[in-house]
């Protein structure tokens, strides 16, 4: 068959802003979906509204739309592009339940429109849980028992014939949102409301629950002939009951036997011949009882997901590459396997190691949410261990983490466990939760049997058990040490037994105790030839040759690490996603390894991320899956020194493009070694006692502060630069723990809150002398200014961006908007900004990138602090301007100068004439209970870009892609605190004459009167409820409102006014917390009123 | 805790492979005579599916090492018994499982090694040794607890595959039946597996009678449909066999399936010559073009032995396997005969390629004209 001729131009819709449950794995498969549609010479058009995603990069496709992800937008853009077909498969659920909308709109058929990979009915017969249920039954696959409800009561109906606990589960929702068991009808009833809420359709599944079962994924492809194949099984550690995507999870599986395991193969072909899929991969979810193997179906995804991002790691098998392929005309057999070169597509992988996921959950950072894992997603990101075996991976997926653990135990911060009962701690493990596998691993050290455990738990015995071989070795240790032996005793064999069940060399040190260190064991071990060796993923368990360097460590006979005679760059990637650290920070380490590939370099990888575009095979010449810890680094720069032969060489490690992770490995890679800005000066900025001195040393206004170790000291610095401060630990990102007070107390609070081991801060590291509080006076009202620039050896220097937020100083800069180029400062200011940024970069000797943060009040500029690293608006700016920064910046550390750059073309003078503007798009909607309040620290998870010929115009479409559409006319609630309410009336005015009618606090619409402004209906104020007054709740609750906007008194985390966000939250009412963000919605809506949408390219944006 | 917590540490072993490569690795299962077992060393890349692997009698000579590390992890259970025994020489693994898990297990995989004498080494690094008999090829290997310098003359003098009849040793000694459907089918026991067995069972009366078993004798049987099963080593050394086959098309009045080994021996049988793959095909992942439809199945594989293309005269090739081109399937252009190379009743492995059961059914119909009912049991169908 091969590639279709018949279509020319193809429409990629991309996923949107990472949330919860949509993440950059839909990055990874839609970069690969468009280089692949490129490479066949498709004309690309991309919808995608995230300004962070590599994806979106102008050289991806030919038409980049960073346009909100709307039935509108995409239907303007698909009438001024008239693409002759749609891939839907490729940008999650946002682009199937986009596509449906299209589709129900008769969009796709008015414009001729053929959708590829899988058609509107096979979509809807996957999504909708229904016809779902009907389609397999009628194949005779066993589902759940179950029924379905469109109101609450049909929902109660249902649940009492089936019987409790129930399984509640929405029609087309992503991440199990809405989804819950409830043991009894009290539970069920509010489940069902919620489901019913979540569903788009509001249909819920009401299910029997099979909670405690073995869960099981296929990953499966399918081409136009009808071939399909395997091409991963995933098994989870955690049974049904905790959602994939926050189980803990292994490939292959390992605990079925083959009949076993065919039979779900065979019934996963049929579910997806069934549901129709035409062409591309799918995942099909099974559970399996225990007690005798019945299997049945769970649910099938209808594109390439989370999990076959895992499994592409896992195998080294690229499905989104292929599923593009696959849904352009081409067979399976048509493709040849990129690994091995030699052997076609049509096959099954098979793998000679064990891939472990475990996911990354942000819970310390949203106060009021309860880390216990269940059927609704609530990880953030996600870390793939790669091991010989079960144990070795999932500690690699351990250190993985970045959370100060060493692995499976073995490490300081397991005595955590020590003071609690084994008792308790067997009543704890009932629940999953982030901290479970090392309870576990407790439990078995203090004898508890692995049958006993897996009756508690419902993970089966053979995780269980290959967990306990850890503990016996590492007891055995524990005797021998307590014995005498020391590390000159133990013998290779023993060495080696150690090292293959996982453990680092840190962990080894730990069990010897004071004073080995990790040298000590590392020396030791190698001494008798116990190294560290690297092996290959190359979808064959190497029956066949692979031409991929893709390695992972292990220790074994055999290192496969091939020798060259290029010069090398290793670039450390920014490990798992988090809440302050994400796609960003991967899309800025692609950047560097394309332009290094380009300038000539071979690039080598180190990352441990299975979702990013880093981790792809082909992203960079060699790629390293591996943890980002000291001791794997080395390992890594180790085995890439051997490896230089002839005119080879090692040229350096690039440490500042992954955020604060690569930054933190700076210290402990050789000095000659680390590219781009030297650690000393990073340490420097980071440093807050030198940096203040430095910045007095320069003139550079800062905000008065001091630093303190305890909170006396603390409350000794606030008395004499004065309340309100703000608090907030060093070397930590993300303002993570930073807080705002206004007096000793709070302040006494939120410094103890932060020290120790077992304080908020306890992974951190704790308080500590090296590790201080940083008390500074904080600034109100203030303007607050994020400026990128690239500096060059020779002092050269040219800024990027420069962004103004929309939320003034105090809402952490990851979480407010801002707007490219700034709106309302003046042009003095702007150049003060730019001398300042000159001056830090010269002292600090930047060779790179520089990211400064400003605080602006009136015409006084106050530097909130430097990062000599990529920052986290980087790709927002290349977006904006049209220069490659990141690209730039790493030729820039690799000795070009920028006047090379010019002349060489990669740099150039940035774009005007449209303003940019970057909105936060925040977790609440997954967190009930967690206060939606803005403030310094950061919890966006990800971000989206409005981009038009005006400030209004493009806040607007920023919101529409954010999520919380602007309204165009009903009714707007004010509640301002005093201080606002001057800043507030400019606001409600514009409201008022657009036509809004007002509703206000009584406070609020007193002021409001006074001034002329007349408010419809005046709410009771908190606490109070004088009889026949509204209440604020009924009000938004009965959809009288269609934007809220609440700004609480003062800035600290205070109550007042959370009932009122909480309950637009709960009704998805638009709700804004500032009074800023208040102005530049009022502006949106009056630009909004008076222009049609207009979409525009960014390859157009950026013509020169 | 584990299955073997506070048992003695495992006695250090090394493997030895003709070539001298050397590596170590700790004795599981039987304890080899004298400490050395030899054979055959051949890489299997099946990821489930352990036990049919072991006990599937065309490992007869042969020493398995299985690419993926974890083996055992769901035990044994006797409904997965691919025979009566295993006929392998002996097992290879990364790391052995202690402790199994499964409904379905009635017992450890180490013990089912001790039970069944088949010598075992785990700790090695499997990947090491695959990559080094791809690039060397398959070849004889000893393994054990005994001192390198024993095991590396044993590897030395140990026999590989080539030119012996490894049928004989592994054969039924009398006739059995299997199976109650209407079609009366002969199978010739070569190391015929239970899968495929009861895949026939299915259809017919099985006669499973002994590779050495007269043409004449079979035919006497008046069987709808003869089948030749897989079974081990190198297809050259099994003359005499080749002449009954050529007999049993010869009178053309029979339908012929054979898989595997029955598939060399039909092929051999209409003229082919047969060769050495450099390693084999040993897993459940090889993807094979049916000709007829252009689809790929995705098959069971296992033979070090394959069907030359050119010599192939009077059969058509009906499947091609995608990685190397070797052939995968033939049918007689004159007889109603055809074979594949791999292994369609799958035990372990995909069942993409059931439907050739289906086809010898048919084969049978056409010839025949449908189950020959109202018929006394063949002389021979009965006993065992
Ligand atoms: N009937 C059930 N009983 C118990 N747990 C279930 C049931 N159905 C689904 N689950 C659990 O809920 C999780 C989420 O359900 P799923 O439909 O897969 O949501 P999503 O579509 O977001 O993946 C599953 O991963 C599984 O662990
Ligand atoms: N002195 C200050 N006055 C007002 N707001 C501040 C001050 N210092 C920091 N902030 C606010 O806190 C946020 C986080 O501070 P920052 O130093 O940027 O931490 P991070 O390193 O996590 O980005 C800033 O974006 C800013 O909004
Ligand atoms: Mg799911
Ligand atoms: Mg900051």
């Amino acid at each position: 068959m091969a590639r279709r001729d018949d279509i020319e131009s193809i429409l990629v819709i991309g996923s949107g802003p990472i949330v919860i449950g949509q993440a950059c794995e839909f990055d990874y498969s839609g970069t690969q979906a468009c280089r692949v549609l490129a490479e066949e010479k498709f004309r690309v058009v991309l919808a995608n509204s995230n300004p962070a995603t590599i994806m979106t990069d102008p050289s991806m496709a030919d038409r980049t739309y960073v346009e909100p992800l709307d039935p509108d937008v995409l239907t303007a853009i698909i009438e001024r592009e008239r693409p002759d077909a749609l891939l839907p498969t490729l940008g999650g659920q946002t682009a199937l339940n986009l596509t449906m909308a299209l589709s129900d709109r008769g969009v796709l058929d008015a414009y001729g429109v053929e959708v590829i990979g899988a058609n509107a009915e096979a979509i809807a017969t996957a999504e909708d849980r229904e016809r779902f249920k009907a389609a397999m039954e009628e194949i005779g696959l066993a589902v759940p028992a179950s029924g379905f409800a469109h109101s609450l009561d049909e929902a109660m109906a249902i649940g009492d014939s089936i019987g409790f606990p129930i399984m509640v589960r929405p029609s087309y929702i992503l991440g199990g949102a809405g989804t819950g068991i409830a043991p009894s009808r009290e539970l069920l009833a509010r489940l069902a409301a919620e489901g019913l809420e979540a569903s788009p359709v509001s249909e819920v599944l009401i299910e029997r629950s099979i909670a405690g079962q073995k869960e099981f994924e296929l990953e499966v492809m399918r081409d136009n002939a009808d071939n399909c194949v395997v091409i991963c099984s995933i098994e989870n550690f955690d049974p049904m009951g905790v959602h994939t995507g926050d189980s803990i999870t292994v490939a292959p599986a390992q605990t079925l036997t083959d009949v076993e395991y065919q039979a779900m193969r065979d019934a996963a072909f049929a579910c997806i011949r069934r549901v129709g899929v035409e062409t591309g991969g799918s995942n099909v979810q099974f559970a399996v009882d225990p007690s005798d193997g019945s299997q049945v179906v769970i649910e099938m995804n209808p594109r390439v997901s989370r999990s076959s991002a895992l499994a592409s790691k896992a195998t080294g098998f690229p499905i989104a590459k292929i599923a593009a392929r696959l849904a352009v005309g081409y067979r399976l057999d048509e493709i040849t396997n990129d690994i091995t070169g030699a052997t076609p597509a049509s096959f099954e992988p098979t793998i000679d190691y064990v891939v472990t996921k475990i996911p990354r959950w942000a819970f310390e950072k949203l106060p009021g949410a309860v880390d216990e894992l269940g059927t609704r997603m609530q990880s953030v990101g996600e870390v793939m261990g790669i091991g010989r075996t079960f144990p070795e991976s999932l500690q690699k997926a351990i250190r993985s983490l970045e959370q100060g653990r060493y692995g499976l135990n073995a490490d300081p911060a397991e005595v955590s466990l020590e003071p609690v009962a084994t008792g308790d701690l067997l009543v704890r493990v009932a629940t999953a939760t982030p901290e479970r596998v090392f309870q576990l691993e407790a439990l078995l050290r203090r004898g508890v049997s692995v049958d006993d455990l897996a009756a508690a738990t419902g993970i089966d015995p053979w995780f269980l058990a290959a967990m306990a071989e850890v503990t016996d070795a590492r007891m055995a240790l524990d005797l021998q040490v307590t014995l005498g032996v020391t590390v000159a005793d133990l013998e290779r064999r023993a060495w080696r037994r150690l090292r293959r069940l996982g453990f680092s060399d840190l962990q080894l040190a730990y069990l010897f105790g004071d004073p080995v260190t990790a040298d000590d064991i590392r020396a030791a071990r190698t001494a008798l030839g116990v190294g560290v060796t690297f092996k290959t993923v190359d979808t064959c368990g190497a029956e066949f040759e692979a031409h991929t360097p893709y390695h992972y460590s292990t220790t074994e006979d055999e290192d496969e690490v091939r020798s060259s005679d290029r010069p090398r760059v290793v670039i450390l990637g920014s490990g798992p996603n988090r809440i302050g650290q994400g796609i960003e920070f991967d899309y800025c380490c692609v950047h560097a390894s394309f332009a290094l590939r380009a300038a000539g370099y071979e690039t080598v990888m180190v990352n441990c991320n299975p979702e990013t575009v880093s981790t792809d095979y082909d992203t960079s010449d060699r790629l390293y899956f591996e943890p980002l810890t000291p001791e794997d680094v080395a390992n890594v720069l180790e085995a890439e020194q051997a490896a230089s032969v002839d005119r080879g060489r090692l040229v350096g490690v690039i440490v500042s493009l992954g955020g604060q992770t690569p930054l933190k490995l700076a210290a402990g890679i050789p000095e000659d070694l680390v590219l781009g800005t030297s650690p000393s000066s990073i340490d420097l900025a980071e440093d807050r006692e030198r940096w203040n001195e430095l910045c007095t040393r320069l003139g550079v206004p800062q905000p008065p502060g001091g630093t303190a170790t305890d909170a006396a000291e603390a409350v000794a610095v606030a008395g004499s630069i004065g309340y309100p401060v703000l608090v907030r630990p060093s070397y930590v990102l993300g303002g993570r723990a930073m807080e705002i007070v206004y007096d000793d107390e709070r302040l006494t609070a939120a410094v103890e809150a932060m020290s120790g081991v077992g304080g908020s801060l306890g992974r951190e590291g704790g308080v500590t002398p090296d590790r201080p509080v940083l008390v500074d006076r904080f600034l109100e009202d203030a303007v607050e200014v994020d400026v990128d620039a690239v500096r060059d050896s020779t002092g050269d220097l040219v800024i990027c961006g420069v962004m103004e937020h929309v939320e003034e100083a105090g809402v952490h800069s990851g979480d407010s908007a801002c707007a490219l180029p700034p709106q309302t400062l003046p042009a003095s200011v702007v150049a003060d900004l730019e001398g300042y940024v000159r001056t830090i970069a010269e002292a600090l000797e930047v060779s790179g990138l520089i990211n400064v943060q400003f605080a602006v009040k009136g015409d006084l500029a106050y530097v909130l602090e430097a990062n000599p690293r990529a920052s986290r608006t980087v790709p927002f700016v290349a977006k904006a301007t049209g220069v490659p920064v990141a690209m730039v910046a790493a030729r820039v550390m690799v000795g070009s100068t920028l006047a090379e750059l010019r002349a060489e073309g990669l740099l150039s003078e940035p774009v005007t004439g449209h303003v940019s503007v970057k909105e936060a798009v925040l977790p609440f909607n997954r967190f009930p209970g967690v206060d939606t309040l803005l403030g310094p620290e950061m919890r966006s998870t990800g971000e989206v870009m409005g981009i038009d010929s005006t400030f209004g115009l493009a806040f607007a479409k920023s919101q529409i892609a954010a999520g919380n559409p602007l309204p165009s006319s009903g009714t707007v609630f004010l509640s301002l605190a005093d201080r606002d309410k001057a800043a507030g009336l400019e606001a409600a005015r514009q409201f008022a004459s657009l036509g809004f009618e007002l509703a206000a606090t009584s406070g609020t619409a007193a002021m409001l009167e006074a001034e002329g402004i007349g408010v419809s209906t005046v709410v009771a104020k908190v606490g109070e409820s004088d009889p026949g007054v509204v209440d604020a709740v009924d009000l938004i609750a009965g959809g009288k409102v269609q934007l809220v906007v609440n700004t609480p008194r003062g800035r600290g985390p205070r109550a007042d006014g959370l009932h009122i966000r909480a309950a637009a939250l709960a009704h998805l009412v638009p709700c804004l917390t500032t009074v800023a963000a208040a102005k530049a919605a009022a502006q949106g809506m009056t630009d909004w009123a008076g222009h049609p949408l207009s979409v525009r390219s960014l390859q157009e944006y950026h013509q020169r | 805790m584990t299955g073997r917590s506070g048992v003695a540490p495992r006695a250090e072993a090394l493997l030895v492979l003709a070539d001298g490569t050397v590596f170590e690795g700790e004795a599981v299962g039987a304890s080899p005579d004298g400490g050395i077992a030899t054979g055959e060393a051949v890489f299997n890349t099946v990821l489930s599916g352990y036990q049919e692997v072991i006990t599937d009698p065309s490992y007869a000579g042969q020493v398995i090492a299985f690419t993926y590390p974890h083996i055992g992890n769901y035990g044994v259970n006797p409904a997965d018994d691919e025979a009566g025994r295993p006929y392998c020489r002996g097992v290879v693994v990364r790391q052995l499982t202690d402790r199994p898990s499964s409904w379905r297990a009635t017992g450890s995989l180490e013990e089912f090694l001790v039970r069944s004498s088949v010598p075992g080494i785990t700790g090695v690094d499997t990947r090491r040794l695959t990559r080094h008999l791809r690039d060397r090829g398959a070849m004889p290997c000893a393994f054990g607890p005994a001192a390198e310098s024993e095991l590396r003359a044993a590897a030395a003098a140990a026999p590989a595959t080539d030119h012996q009849d490894l049928v004989s040793a592994v054969t039924t000694a009398s006739p059995f039946t299997r199976g109650s459907g209407p079609y009366r089918v002969v199978a010739y026991d070569f190391g015929v597996k239970e899968a495929m067995l009861r895949q026939l069972g299915d259809m017919a009366t099985v006669t499973v009678v002994p590779a050495s078993t007269p043409a004449g004798d079979v035919l006497g049987m008046e069987p709808d449909g003869v089948f030749l099963s897989n079974g081990p080593g190198d297809p050259a050394a099994l003359p005499a066999i080749v002449d009954e086959i050529r007999a049993l098309v010869a009178d053309g009045a029979v339908p012929v399936f054979g898989i595997c080994l029955g598939h060399q021996l039909l092929a051999t049988a209409l003229g082919a010559s047969t060769f050495k793959l450099p390693f084999g095909h040993h897993g459940g992942n090889h993807p094979v073009r049916r000709l007829s439809t252009g689809q790929v199945e995705i098959t069971s594989q296992n033979h070090n032995y394959a069907v030359a293309e050119d010599s192939l005269a009077s059969a058509e090739i009906t499947h091609v396997n995608l990685n190397d081109g070797v052939i995968e399937g033939v049918r007689s252009r004159e007889a109603p005969a055809f074979s594949v190379q791999y292994h369609p009743e799958a035990g372990p492995g995909p069942h993409d390629a059931r439907y050739l059961f289906e086809e010898f059914r048919a084969l049978m119909d056409a010839v025949g004209g449908g189950p020959r009912r109202g018929r006394a049991p063949a002389s021979g169908g009965t006993g065992a």
